[in-house]
């Protein structure tokens, strides 16, 4: 039974200092019936054709699922979620046999992601770049492949990756992120649709950086899409999301799951800039952005980095963690949380040290302006054989306005005598004089805040790949506008 | 090129500038001085426009136009700049990075095509030789450690960038050395032409040995008491400003 709907055509009239990537693309799309139940996970799965121990382990998560209540630890509010009252699959039609070669995709979809910045077409992009569009639940297009394939890499959906490579698959699925880990994650390992797959063998230094582009398309629509990313041996990569969505006056989710694996002497950076649409002025509409993101530095001299631009999002839950498995192994998160408005964010990291002489770095820089409501919340967890192991924490907040709250909540654990945390932390304002002599050099209001954020937040953006700095300077700014008046 | 009409400014309620007028031409120095609490820096602020001082009567004319109500940054692009008293830090700002902005904001606002990075660099380059500053100190956050004969030297060269038609110089030369002020004046010099009008605040009369005013005001208790030549700041040295408050009494 599959239900179509063709979403409407609303393209509004967009001012470019609103939210510029709210259109709507007009195209048919597949979607499952609407609801959650163990049909709707047995509909996904059949989809996508996927091995007999998928869908079991699918329906393992479903039914742990029906039994989880929602984390209330967190510092944001929401009315509870109708988990029936969305769609837990949507493709654009035709896209049944996964990303196939750029000419046969509608040109609907590239104009949409030539809309958002990414053009598709390989020659037209940044060079070095390979990206995976995910749009709704699938995969639409793979970009340089054929390139990483000729030094071993394997970038595809992870839809492909169970025909291509099953025994990866499934040998490292749901090793980080266990099924049973939160109601957010359980529920991503019942439905999820698509995302992203990373193999580096070892010994390889990814020739460029990847980057998956996740856009959510249709109404009433959940995403929930799942990344695995193994770095095998002495191997290097660098990899990149992005995410958007058209404004819409309901709440959408979007759960997703993100493992990451570093064996001996390899190197992971992640880097997120997300922003997701965050509703409008009065906190109407928006994505809760629920997501679950934990790295394994399972092997000795591994190091997994962190850093996310988190712009978007009407709510943000989300706290990209590692676990310091292998001795000597070195965790970093870097972070910029920016909330307006109405926005709310609760957003961290957590170190788990568990090797000797393991070490990590926590720099969080949070802004926020309007009525908006933020939490930095980090566990730093020394275990009893973590000798010498280390930490450094620094949360730096910036607060805009006087109706806007900011809060620190650092979780200290510490069972070996021989580890070293420190923590740092700092509330600001911007300053009246900074803003009149910002002002006074011919600077206007709203461009003098967006610099001063900016300074703020230069030790974080400094950590983006050089392409994608640039743009988060300027979603920086674009995030903060109507926030002095 | 600036004219101030029996300006009368309240801050909170408290006059503080009680009928101010002053009149200065294209190309000419004035310098005003005056003791503690006169009102120096409010004339200053109110002409850049900062927010918190309320006008209760008077008007200022810049090169025709009244400034009153205009936002601090259309100020700015129409061509006043006020070098600071206290420069303020930006934490994180290149010196580069912060001037770019604020050149190309004002060519926005004319109007005019922004410049690219080559272009700004090359203007950047010959400030900076013109005015013997090291390169060195365009790379480092706003005024963030630097020490106060730099933030001075830095005003100076953000002067020079964005080249103002009227430039308001407030106690450029408090807490300074005699090394240092003797380079700012040098810059405020070689800043000098036919058709930029400079007023110069200060208190004390040592910053008029390097920097000659064509007209000296004292102002005091918000209200112009003197004026004069360049004569009237050594009689001020000599006998302090004394003589004002009596006329006030």
């Amino acid at each position: 039974m599959v239900a179509t709907t063709k979403t409407v055509e609303q393209v509004q009239e967009l001012a470019d200092d609103k939210y510029k990537y709210g259109f709507v693309t007009d195209i048919e799309s597949e979607t499952a019936p609407k609801g959650l139940n163990e049909d709707t996970v047995r509909f996904i799965s059949a989809k996508k054709n996927e091995p007999e121990w998928l869908l079991e382990w699918r329906l393992k998560a479903f039914r742990h699922w029906l039994t989880m209540s929602e984390p209330k630890w967190s510092k944001v509010t929401f009315p509870p979620i109708d988990y029936q009252a969305s769609y837990y699959y949507s493709a654009p039609k035709g896209t049944d046999d996964g990303p196939k070669s750029l000419d046969e995709i509608d040109p609907e979809l590239l104009k949409t992601y030539e809309k958002l910045g990414i053009p598709l077409k390989e020659q037209e992009f940044l060079s070095g770049v390979a990206v995976d569009a995910v749009f709704d639940s699938v995969s639409v297009a793979t970009t340089f492949k054929v390139k990483l394939e000729e030094v071993g890499v394997i970038f595809c959906p992870i839809s492909e990756a169970l025909e291509k490579c099953p025994d990866l698959v499934k040998k490292y699925l749901g090793t980080v992120v266990p099924y049973t880990d939160n109601k957010h994650a359980t529920l991503n390992s019942a439905v999820f649709t698509d995302g992203s797959f990373v193999y580096i063998p070892p010994g390889v230094r990814c020739p460029m950086e990847l980057s998956t582009y996740f856009r959510i398309n249709a109404k009433e629509t959940g995403q929930f899409e799942r990344t695995l990313i193994i770095a095998d041996k002495d191997s290097y990569v660098s990899y990149l999301e992005g995410c958007t969505a058209p404004m819409r006056d309901e709440n959408q989710l979007h759960a997703a799951v993100v493992e990451l694996i570093a064996l001996d002497d390899a190197e992971i950076k992640y880097s997120t800039v997300q922003n997701w649409y965050p509703g409008d002025e009065n906190g109407k509409g928006g994505i809760y952005n629920f997501v679950t993101k934990r790295g394994a530095c399972r092997g000795r001299n591994s190091k997994i980095s962190w850093t996310q631009v988190e712009t978007g999002s009407a709510i943000t839950w989300k706290y990209p963690s590692c676990i310091l498995q292998g001795d000597n192994s070195v965790g970093e998160f870097y972070s910029i949380a920016i909330t307006n408005n109405c926005q709310q964010a609760d957003t961290g990291t957590k170190m788990i040290h568990l090797g000797r002489n393991t070490t990590s770095k926590i720099i969080s820089k949070g802004i926020s302006a309007g009525r908006a409501n933020q939490t930095y919340r980090g566990l730093v967890k020394m275990s009893p054989k973590a000798e010498g192991a280390r930490n450094f924490t620094q949360c730096d907040s910036l607060l805009i306005g006087d109706q806007c709250g900011a809060h620190t909540v650092p979780y200290i654990e510490s069972k070996n005598k021989t580890a070293i945390v420190e923590h740092e932390a700092t509330t600001s304002t911007i300053s009246e004089d900074q803003l009149f002599y910002l002002r006074q050099r011919g600077i206007p209001a709203e461009a003098a805040v967006a610099l001063v954020v900016n300074g703020f937040c230069r030790e974080v953006l400094q950590q983006l790949p050089m392409e994608f700095a640039v743009e988060a300077q300027k979603l920086v700014g674009i995030s903060l506008e109507g926030s002095v008046g | 090129m600036l004219e101030i009409k029996n300006l009368h400014v309240s801050v909170d309620g408290a006059e503080i500038l009680k009928g101010i007028d002053l009149s200065i031409d294209p190309g000419e120095m004035h310098a005003i001085m005056g003791p503690n609490g006169s009102g120096k820096s409010t004339l200053s602020h109110v002409i850049a426009g900062r927010d918190g001082y309320e006008i209760t009567g008077g008007r200022i004319i810049f090169q025709g136009e009244d400034l009153t109500g205009m936002e601090p940054e259309e100020r700015a692009a129409k061509g006043i700049f006020l070098a600071f008293q206290y420069p303020v830090e930006i934490p994180g700002v290149a010196n580069t990075t912060f001037l770019k902005e604020a050149v190309n904001a004002i060519h926005r606002f004319k109007g005019e095509d922004e410049l690219d990075a080559m272009q700004f660099v090359k203007i950047m380059r010959a400030k900076t030789k013109e005015l013997g500053i090291s390169d060195d100190m365009l790379k480092r956050a706003v005024n963030v450690g630097f020490s106060g004969g730099e933030k001075k030297r830095n005003e100076i060269l953000q002067m020079a960038v964005l080249n103002p038609t009227l430039a308001i110089l407030d106690e450029t030369d408090s807490g300074l050395d005699i090394d240092a002020l003797k380079i700012v004046a040098e810059g405020v010099n070689k800043l000098r032409a036919p058709d930029r009008s400079m007023l110069i605040i200060t208190h004390y009369q040592r910053l008029l040995d390097y920097i000659v005013p064509d007209k000296v005001h004292v102002l005091a208790h918000g209200r112009i008491q003197r004026t004069g030549g360049k004569e009237l700041a050594l009689e001020l040295e000599e006998n302090g400003y004394a003589e004002f408050d009596e006329a006030v009494a």
